[in-house]
């Protein structure tokens, strides 16, 4: 890109790469939280929703601090997921990546979770009387006829990602090329004296990326939902 | 194959008890809100008794006493919703082969072709269901569950939603399915002409108990019934054979009483009907009537008569093997002294048999 000095670059592509996979790997658990909370009554439901809905009410630092005490090296979560799978998240990219992914998991499951109720139980009802078990249903009626509602929630969390600041900030700190991703370094370059007009490009490149992910959210929830309801 | 069923259910305010037995295609009839769908719906697993069984065949979908329960998916019956409830998202094509990828299956699944012929709807497949009339959507609604290949078809009002000329377009397929499958229906409606067009057996419904339950041609004649049936809509139902188009425009149709002319109807000759007869339109006469415009006198004997509450009458009349109901008022059983094994004319306009009253036998 250019005009683009290498650590801005590095910094949009960081920034791209932490929510595409926020995204990618919160998208299932979105939908199948979204599906029990819309579809099931069970006690500790509200408590459930409570939970998911946490970081959209909590101060960001607060949601960083919770993490870094969950999926540090030595804490309960962090330690587990090192020994059995290898993956690290304190002071790494991942880290950023799930931050990014549960800042942005509430708006994923609020968007997937008014699909779903928009679909009529009858319809599943019907698929069930046809022979189709309740995951054929799902797979078969369901998914399909909420794939708008998933498309809305993927890039609303996508474009929650990319603004994430302070609790990556308090996770995983602030470390170029690792977890200094777009806001990190307007925050940074603000530090610093004279660093205005580096952070003012950044600032509009971020504008741009977040216009671009709302424009195309729409360009293809109505296509899709045109393709679903069909003529 | 024959479909069992013996629950019971309560909801607030609500006992439902139904026991019946039956083949062919049953009509569950009754008002609104006397439960029939909740019949259908224990019968489809989408609703679970509180006591009883359910069994089509041998094959057992719930038994309380035993633990037996059923999922809806592995219960093998095609239901027809009242809504249609057609998968928006798919073509009629899709919507129609939805059952067929779900096994396994005892017997071979029906051919799509034969039945997208059966019920018209060849010019449809590439459509979606947003782009259906209302009746091409019930029809591929029937198509969806019969190509499922299901022990048993429930349908649920399949017609409610329709308005009379659409209702007209739908019976004749309703008519082939009953004769030219061998699939036990369960058919739920509160209209006597589906009843008289359609039903093998009727099992009345009366705030959630059977209280009739038998062959259609005698539960529409029996006068005990009409009650629930209503006076007004009561009216039994006789077979007839087309014996011949008379010149003048009318058809002559023969039955076990005699001969009947009715206005045109379009058919070649030997086809068998069943001709329903509204008890409003019959009128009794002990004599054989002279000098009378209706065309229609068929001589029979009075089985049985009931007495109204209020001023009317029901009267029973077996006419060769058929029976009619004619609904009179108590002075005219008075005034004739009609009794039960007393002979006597039924007299019937032509005109007063509409389109709607002949269907396919």
């Amino acid at each position: 890109m250019a005009g683009l000095t290498a650590e801005e670059a590095q910094a949009i592509a960081l920034s791209l790469k932490v929510a595409l996979v926020a995204t990618a790997v919160s998208l299932p658990f979105a939908v199948a939280i979204a599906h029990v909370l819309a579809r099931r009554s069970f006690p500790g439901k509200q408590v459930l929703n409570g939970v998911v809905h946490l970081p959209l009410v909590l101060p960001p630092v607060v949601t960083g601090y919770l993490l870094l005490l969950s999926f540090g090296r030595h804490a309960p979560v962090g330690a587990f997921l090192y020994d059995t799978l290898g993956i690290t998240f304190i002071f790494r990219w991942t880290g950023a990546a799930l931050a990014a992914g549960v800042m942005g998991f509430p708006l994923m499951v609020r968007a997937i979770r008014l699909a779903i109720e928009a679909v009529d139980p009858k319809l599943e009802q019907a698929a069930a009387t046809l022979g189709a078990s309740r995951v054929a249903v799902f797979a078969t009626v369901t998914l399909p006829l909420i794939l708008p509602g998933i498309v809305a929630g993927a890039i609303l969390g996508f474009a929650r990602g990319l603004s994430e600041f302070g609790a990556t900030i308090t996770f995983v700190s602030n470390i170029p090329g690792e977890t200094r991703t777009l806001p990190l370094a307007i925050y940074s370059e603000l530090q610093i004296p004279g660093g205005d007009a580096a952070a003012l490009r950044l600032v509009v490149i971020s504008t741009v990326l977040a216009m671009a992910a709302l424009i195309l959210s729409e360009i293809v929830g109505t296509r899709v939902a045109r393709r679903i309801a069909g003529a | 194959m024959s479909l069992s069923v013996s629950i019971s259910h309560a909801f607030a305010g609500f006992a439902l008890r139904a026991d019946f037995e039956t083949t062919g295609l049953t009509v569950l009839f009754g008002r609104s809100g006397s439960g029939k769908t909740t019949i259908v719906n224990a019968v489809a697993g989408l609703l679970r008794p509180d006591r009883g069984r359910i069994a089509v065949g041998g094959h057992v979908l719930c038994d309380t006493a035993a633990g037996v329960w059923l999922p809806p998916y592995r219960r093998r019956v095609g239901y027809v919703f009242q809504e249609g409830r057609l998968f928006p998202h798919m073509t009629v094509r899709q919507n129609l082969t939805y059952g067929r990828r779900f096994g396994p299956r005892a017997a071979p699944l029906p051919d799509v072709d034969a039945v997208v012929e059966m019920l018209g709807i060849g010019a449809l497949l590439t459509r979606r269901p947003g782009a259906l009339s209302g009746g091409e959507k019930a029809r591929v609604a029937i198509g969806r569950a019969l190509l499922s290949g299901p022990e048993l078809l429930l349908m649920d009002e399949p017609l409610a939603a329709l308005d009379a000329a659409r209702k007209e377009e739908i019976l004749p397929y309703l008519e082939r399915l009953r004769d030219e499958t061998r699939v036990p229906i369960l058919y739920v409606s509160h209209s006597v002409a589906e009843v008289a067009r359609l039903a093998t057996t009727v099992v009345l419904i009366e705030a959630g108990r059977v209280v009739q339950a038998g062959p259609a041609v005698e539960v529409l004649a029996d006068p005990a019934a009409a009650h629930a049936i209503g006076l007004a809509e009561a009216g039994a139902v006789i077979e007839a054979r087309l014996a011949a188009q008379e010149a003048d425009g009318l058809t002559r149709l023969a039955t076990s009483a005699g001969s009947l002319l009715l206005p045109r109807i379009a058919a070649p000759k030997g086809t068998i009907f069943r001709v329903r007869i509204h008890a409003n339109d019959v009128i009794l006469s002990r004599a054989r009537p002279e000098g009378l415009s209706a065309l229609n006198i068929l001589p029979g004997t009075i089985e049985a008569i009931r007495l109204g509450e209020g001023p009317g009458a029901l009267v029973q009349l077996r006419s060769g093997h058929d029976l009619i109901l004619a609904r009179l008022t108590r002075r005219s059983v008075e005034a004739l002294g009609l009794q039960p094994g007393m002979a006597c004319h039924a007299v019937l306009k032509s005109v007063a048999v509409g389109r709607g009253d002949v269907g396919a036998a």
